[in-house]
């Protein structure tokens, strides 16, 4: 009886993931093996590996997301360790969270703002003698954003994880001589890994395929696997090859998740 | 005197206008087990934190070895804690934890080997080194806690209601190990407790603190024998607080009686509390009893049976015996003069070690510091 009842209420969620997430990879799936005719072929993969341009693609886009990665995490533990101990964290976690709310193509725009020919930036630098740069479409600018709109789904974890972690073990660790900095690296670090982890996945995953800022601040010299699945779905038309790529992040994000996976609890 | 390693010269703490310890003055010495014994919220668990760094006073100073160590953080002070959950470090294993502190000293391997067998095998947990802490049970997970914060050679171990957390057996073969494990190193161990039974079968000294203060301060049997007041009466095991008059030194009238004691150095006709321990009396004859009194009710308690009974002034006796009395039945209470112990109402410490001094030269002779 119970059973039926509870199979009864999870009914939604299985045709969600039906529907929505094994449906649509079987699909991707099974399009990644069609050519443009609609014919069974091996070829998208064979191009794929072949050519070395989607080679060079696949690592320009482990490359970049590796470093928006790093850069999220450089500017984000700090900022999660210090906002944890402040008195009113939940009030600054909120002004963190709040630039999520944001619409991704607006904070784009509000960058070239920033970073145009006659933008802010280079009107400071103007100002304090260095002259305009060339700041729009470098691979420095496209981190910059790209980091930028990545910072939240970072700090988030990090900050839950070190506000889960118990003061007294933070007192024991002083009281058994250790000094603020041994403390931090012997235990407050350690203890907050799995909201690294978390971060990493948060980030690391949407940047290998972010397309909108590498279009309109990396000006298209900064080339994506979600660049190139776009530009086959809408303008080759080449849905086999656009789906390839598709399967080929999957696999990088399965990749991702197992390398950041929680490997057993407190062991080595 | 030897110089104490640990004192408080008029230590108070605030926070804001909350006053959590008033004027606290005491001495540790080397080498013993102290116990600051009272119930939460009283400030015991304050006056460890002081004495581990975790907390600055807002006023007053705390020396160690004559030194003044107010701002001196946790990690240089050769004082370690044993926190009341144990904080072990979920990310270590238990040889990690016990060796944390040599660790960060840098010391060899060999070294840290060595010490952390000896000191697990002090806790009587030898060859736990590669167990994970969430293996453990809660009293194995005590005694890595203890011997991590031995390993770290300390002069003064604090232990922070370490034993609240265990089941009554365990608790009483950790109270008796620790005791043990105490002797053997001669560190001076602060124990903090609100279980006075605790604090009376462990302790060489203890503090009675309630409200920011300490009420009294003594060795287990003084405390026990010779409360200073109604509040320490009651906290420190079961009494009987009658109403009374100090007639004259030694005789002290109560439930409509006068008896002979061994207390003085009060005011004529002074109002008084008399303190009996209930295990102090005995139901005998009426005939020979000092006070009549009818059994109100009785209740079978293992070693003995735990009587309520009233005299013919109302007032209520508690008595414990050894054999089963009839509830109804008229009894005679007897006690000898060395039973009675007379609280005068609001007396400070000082005046009441004086006076017990002056009064009572053929005991207690350490009741004052």
């Amino acid at each position: 009886m119970h059973q039926t009842k509870a199979f009864n209420y999870s009914v939604p969620y299985y045709a969600w993931l039906l529907l929505f997430v094994i449906a649509p990879v079987i699909l991707l799936l099974f399009e990644s093996f069609m050519d443009v005719h609609g014919n069974f072929t091996l070829n998208n993969y064979q191009t794929y590996f072949s050519s070395g341009t989607y080679i060079r693609m696949t690592f320009n886009s482990v490359f970049f997301a590796f470093m928006v990665t790093v850069i999220t995490l450089a500017i984000s533990y700090p900022m999660a360790l210090i906002m944890s101990r402040l008195k009113h964290a939940q009030f600054w976690l909120m002004l963190v969270i709040l630039p999520t709310w944001v619409n991704l193509l607006l904070k784009a725009y509000a960058f070239i703002g920033l970073f145009a020919k006659q933008g802010t930036l280079n009107e400071f630098l103007t100002f304090v003698g260095i002259g305009p740069q060339q700041i729009m479409f470098t691979d420095g600018a496209f981190m910059a954003v790209a980091a930028y709109v990545q910072i939240p789904f970072m700090i988030m974890p990090i900050f839950n994880s070190l506000v889960e972690i118990d003061q007294s073990l933070v007192n024991a660790a002083r009281d058994l001589g250790a000094s603020s900095a041994q403390t931090l690296r012997k235990v407050i670090i350690p203890l907050s890994m799995n909201g690294v982890r978390t971060g990493v996945q948060a980030v690391f995953i949407p940047t290998l395929s972010l397309f909108m800022i590498t279009r309109l601040i990396g000006g298209n010299r900064v080339i994506t696997l979600g660049t190139a699945i776009e530009e086959h779905f809408l303008v080759t038309q080449n849905w086999g090859m656009g789906s390839t790529i598709g399967i080929i992040l999957i696999i990088a994000m399965a990749i991702t998740m197992y390398l950041t996976r929680d490997r057993k609890q407190g062991g080595k | 005197m030897t110089q104490p390693i640990i004192e408080f010269e008029h230590v108070a703490m605030q926070y804001g206008d909350n006053v959590v310890l008033k004027s606290i003055d005491l001495e540790i010495e080397s080498g013993k087990f102290y116990t600051l014994l009272g119930s939460s919220g009283s400030g015991k668990t304050t006056i460890l934190r002081l004495m581990a760094g975790f907390l600055t006073p807002t006023a007053g100073n705390i020396y160690f070895e004559g030194k003044n160590i107010n701002n001196v953080p946790p990690e240089k002070r050769r004082i370690n804690t044993v926190f009341q959950n144990y904080a072990l470090f979920p990310n270590m294993n238990v040889f990690e934890n016990v060796a944390f502190g040599m660790t960060l000293k840098g010391k060899s391997k060999r070294e840290m080997t060595e010490k952390v067998s000896e000191m697990l095998a002090l806790v009587k947990l030898s060859g736990y080194e590669d167990r994970e802490i969430s293996e453990l049970s809660g009293g194995q997970q005590q005694r890595v806690a203890i011997a991590r914060a031995l390993a770290n050679e300390p002069e003064i171990l604090v232990l922070d209601e370490p034993l609240s957390a265990l089941d009554y057996k365990l608790r009483k073969t950790m109270q008796y190990e620790l005791r043990n494990i105490q002797q053997r190193l001669g560190i001076t161990f602060v124990f903090v407790t609100h279980d006075q039974e605790e604090a009376l079968a462990m302790s060489d000294w203890i503090f009675v603190m309630d409200d920011g203060e300490i009420l009294q301060n003594g060795t287990p049997v003084d405390i026990y024998d010779a409360p200073i007041n109604h509040f320490v009466a009651e906290f420190i095991g079961e009494s009987n607080i009658i109403p009374g008059v100090m007639r004259e030194d030694y005789l002290v009238a109560f439930a409509g009686k006068e008896f002979e004691n061994v207390d003085g150095g009060m005011r004529p006709n002074e109002p008084v509390e008399v303190v009996l321990r209930p295990e102090d009396l005995d139901l005998v004859d009426v005939s020979e009893g000092k006070l009549v009194v009818t059994i109100d009710d009785e209740s079978f308690r293992g070693d003995y049976y735990e009587i309520t009974a009233h005299d013919d002034d109302q007032n209520h006796w508690q008595v414990q015996a050894t054999n089963s009395a009839e509830v109804g039945q008229r009894y005679g209470l007897y006690f000898d003069p060395e039973d009675i112990h007379i609280m005068r109402l609001n007396e400070s410490e000082e005046d009441f070690d004086a006076r017990l001094e002056q009064y009572e030269e053929e005991e207690a002779p350490d009741a004052s510091d």
